[in-house]
C-alpha cells in the first residue's frame, strides 16, 4: 500500500464520498420519479422520461457546459452558493454533486421504473383492500417489490458515478480534496508522465468495474430464482 | 348484521367494448352472486363497490352508510371490504402469516376483542400447518384459502370474491368449495361473489344477480330465479333448482339420508348426516317425470304430488314445467323437463295435480361428477 500516495487516498476518499452522497440523493429523488413515470397515466410523462434519459446520448463536454453556466455566479448557482457565502456551485464538491446527480439519473430511474412497472397494479390493489393507505401500500408491498430494481439502481448509479470524467473536468477542474476525483487524477498522472501511479489507478478501476457487474449479475440472477 | 340491512348500487358508464348500467339492492346477508356469462360486466361491478375502479356515475352504500354518490367518493382503503381476487395475489415477500394479517387491525392480539380471530379462521380454512410458509411453497387451493383467510381479517363488513375459483383445476375446487360453504354457515358476513359457473352457485349462493350485455336481467332469491321460466336460468339443459333442507333421519340399514323442506320430503342415498343439520339439494330439471296417477310399483324413491303452475315450450321437443311442492302453489318449487309428445298425450296443463318423479336428488356439496 506504499505504493499509493497521500494524494491518491484523498482522490480515492473523495470519489467515494462524492458517489455515495450522489447515490443516496438519486435513490431519494429518483424513486419517486421513477413511481410517477411507471404508474402517472399522464400522455407527457414519455417527454419527462426523455429528459431523464438525455445524459445517456449528450457528450459530458456538452452537459457539462450547461451545468457550469448554470452552477456558475450568473446561473442558480449565483443565487444558491450565498446562502453559505461562497460566490458559485462551481469547482466545488456541492456542485459534482449535481452534475453528478444529473448525468447517473438515467441509470437509477430506468431500473426502478421498470421494477415498479413490473409488478403491476394488482399488488396495490390488494393492499387497498386491506385498509392499506397509499403510503403504506408503497412502503410495505412496492419498495419491497422493486428491491431488485432499487439495488441495481444504486449499484449503477454509484458505479457510473465513480467512472464520470467529461463533466467532472467541465464543472470541477481539479482541486485536490474537494474536485480531483479519481478519473481526473488518472489524466493528470498522464499528463505529467507519471506512469506508475497512472496504471495502478487504472487497473484498480478496471477490478472495481468488474467486481461491480459481476456482483450484479449474480444477484440478479439470484432473486430471479427466489422470485420462481 | 342480525337486522336487515341493504346494499344499494348503481353504476353506469362506458366500458371499452359495452356501455354498463347496473342497478340494484340487495339483502346484506348470506351469499349473493353476481352471475353471467364472461365479459357482461360482473367483475367490473364488483370492482366499483371496491372503489378499484370508478365510473363518474357510481353510487354504492350499505344503509345510510355512503361510499360513493356523485360528489364523494371513498377511495379502496376507507371501505369496509375484504376482496378475494381471481388469482390469490399473495405478497411474496410475506409469509403465511403475515400476508393473513396485512390488514389486521394493530389489536388484533388483544383477547376479547371481537370479530373474525386468527386461529377462527386458520382453523376454518386449514391454514395452521401453513403459517411459516413462503407463498411460491403453497398449491394453488392453499393460495387462495389464504387469501380468503387474508380478506377475513381485515375485518370486513362485506366480503367481495371475483371469481375465487376460476383458475383453479377442477379437483382443487372441489377443496374449496367446502371451506366456502363453512364460511357461508359460520360466519355472518355478507358475501358477493361473482361467477359464471352456475354449479358453484347452486351450492354457495342465496340471492342471484343475473348479469347480461352490462345490464340487470333479474335479482331474486337464487330458488326464484332458478325456477322462473322467462329466465335464461331455467331453459338451460342443465336447469335445477337448490333447495335448502334440514336431516330429518338416516335409515341404517339401506344408507339413506331423508331431508324435509318445507313439508316435503325427499328420500337420498347419501350420508349419513347429522340429524337436524342444514343441507342443500340440488334436483335437475331432467331428472324429473310426470305422472297422472302415483306409479304403484316404481325404483324411483322421491314421487310427490305437485300443482303445475306454468308451462313453457322450450323448443320443439320439449316443455318445461314449473311445479309446487304444495297444493295451493305456494312453497318450493321444482323444474321439469319433459318431452311434448308426452305432455299433450298426458293433457297436461296449468293448474293440474300430478305427481312428480324425482329420479335423483343431489346432495350439493357431494363432489359433482
Amino acid at each position: 500500500m506504499d505504493a499509493l500516495t497521500p494524494e491518491i487516498w484523498t482522490s480515492i476518499r473523495l470519489t467515494i464520498e462524492l458517489a455515495a452522497v450522489t447515490t443516496i440523493i438519486l435513490l431519494i429523488i429518483g424513486t419517486p420519479i421513477a413511481w410517477w413515470l411507471a404508474r402517472s397515466p399522464a400522455w407527457w410523462k414519455e417527454a419527462v422520461a426523455t429528459v431523464v434519459a438525455l445524459p445517456l446520448v449528450l457528450p459530458p463536454t456538452v452537459l457539462g457546459f450547461y451545468l457550469l453556466i448554470a452552477l456558475g455566479p450568473g446561473g442558480l448557482g449565483g443565487v444558491i452558493a450565498p446562502l453559505w457565502g461562497a460566490r458559485t456551485l462551481a469547482f466545488t464538491f456541492e456542485g459534482l454533486v449535481v452534475g453528478s446527480v444529473v448525468y447517473s439519473m438515467p441509470f437509477v430511474v430506468q431500473p426502478i421504473r421498470n421494477a415498479f412497472e413490473a409488478m403491476g397494479d394488482r399488488p396495490l390493489e390488494v393492499a387497498a383492500t386491506l385498509r392499506a393507505s397509499p403510503m403504506r401500500a408503497f412502503w410495505t408491498v412496492a419498495v419491497p417489490l422493486a428491491r431488485p430494481g432499487l439495488l441495481t439502481g444504486a449499484v449503477l448509479g454509484f458505479a457510473h458515478t465513480v467512472g464520470e470524467f467529461g463533466i467532472v473536468l467541465m464543472i470541477g477542474g481539479s482541486i485536490p480534496g474537494r474536485t480531483k476525483v479519481l478519473s481526473v487524477a488518472i489524466y493528470d498522472y498522464v499528463e505529467t508522465s507519471q506512469w506508475r501511479e497512472a496504471s495502478i489507478l487504472a487497473a484498480g478501476m478496471v477490478v472495481f468495474a468488474f467486481i461491480v457487474i459481476l456482483a450484479m449479475t449474480l444477484t440478479e440472477k439470484r432473486v430471479a430464482r427466489a422470485g420462481e | 348484521m342480525n337486522e336487515r340491512h341493504i346494499i344499494r348500487v348503481a353504476f353506469r358508464g362506458r366500458l371499452g367494448r359495452f356501455d354498463l348500467d347496473a342497478a340494484f339492492a340487495l339483502p346484506a346477508t348470506g351469499v349473493t352472486a353476481l352471475f353471467g356469462p364472461s365479459g357482461c360486466g360482473k367483475t367490473t361491478v364488483l370492482r366499483c363497490m371496491a372503489g378499484l375502479q370508478h365510473l363518474d356515475e357510481g353510487f354504492c352504500a350499505i344503509d345510510d352508510d355512503i361510499w360513493q354518490d356523485r360528489s364523494s367518493f371513498r377511495p379502496t382503503c376507507r371501505r369496509p371490504i375484504g376482496y378475494v381476487f381471481q388469482e390469490a395475489s399473495l405478497f411474496p415477500h410475506l409469509s403465511v402469516k403475515r400476508n393473513l394479517l396485512y390488514g389486521a387491525p394493530r389489536d388484533w392480539r388483544t383477547p376479547g376483542s371481537s370479530g373474525i380471530g386468527f386461529d377462527e379462521i386458520t382453523e376454518l380454512l386449514g391454514l395452521a400447518t401453513l403459517l411459516d410458509r413462503a407463498p411460491r411453497n403453497l398449491s394453488g387451493g392453499e393460495r387462495q384459502r389464504v387469501a380468503i383467510g387474508r380478506a377475513l381479517l381485515s375485518q370486513p363488513k362485506l366480503l367481495l370474491m371475483d371469481e375465487p375459483l376460476a383458475a383453479l383445476d377442477r379437483q382443487t375446487k372441489d377443496e374449496i368449495l367446502p371451506f366456502l360453504e363453512r364460511l357461508h354457515d359460520t360466519l355472518s358476513l355478507p358475501i358477493i361473489y361473482v361467477s359464471h359457473d352456475m354449479t358453484e352457485l347452486e351450492r354457495l349462493a342465496d340471492h342471484l344477480v343475473l348479469m347480461q350485455d352490462g345490464r340487470i336481467l333479474a335479482t331474486g332469491p337464487l330458488s326464484e330465479l332458478q325456477s322462473d321460466p322467462s329466465l335464461p336460468l331455467a331453459v338451460t339443459r342443465d336447469a335445477a333448482v337448490s333447495l335448502d333442507s334440514v336431516v330429518e333421519t338416516y335409515d341404517t340399514e339401506y344408507g339413506l339420508t331423508t331431508f324435509k323442506i318445507d313439508g316435503a320430503r325427499f328420500v337420498v342415498p347419501a350420508g349419513p348426516e347429522p340429524v337436524g343439520e342444514r343441507r342443500r339439494v340440488r334436483i335437475a330439471a331432467s331428472d324429473v317425470s310426470l305422472a297422472r296417477d302415483p306409479p304403484r310399483e316404481s325404483t324411483i324413491l322421491n314421487i310427490l304430488p305437485v300443482r303445475i303452475l306454468s308451462a313453457t315450450r322450450v323448443n320443439a321437443q320439449e316443455m318445461l314445467a314449473v311445479l309446487s311442492l304444495k297444493a295451493d302453489g305456494s312453497g318450493p318449487r321444482l323444474l321439469a323437463r319433459v318431452t311434448r309428445r308426452s305432455w299433450e298425450q298426458l293433457g297436461l296443463a296449468k293448474e293440474a295435480a300430478v305427481y312428480a318423479q324425482i329420479k335423483s336428488v343431489a346432495l350439493a356439496p357431494a363432489t359433482k361428477p
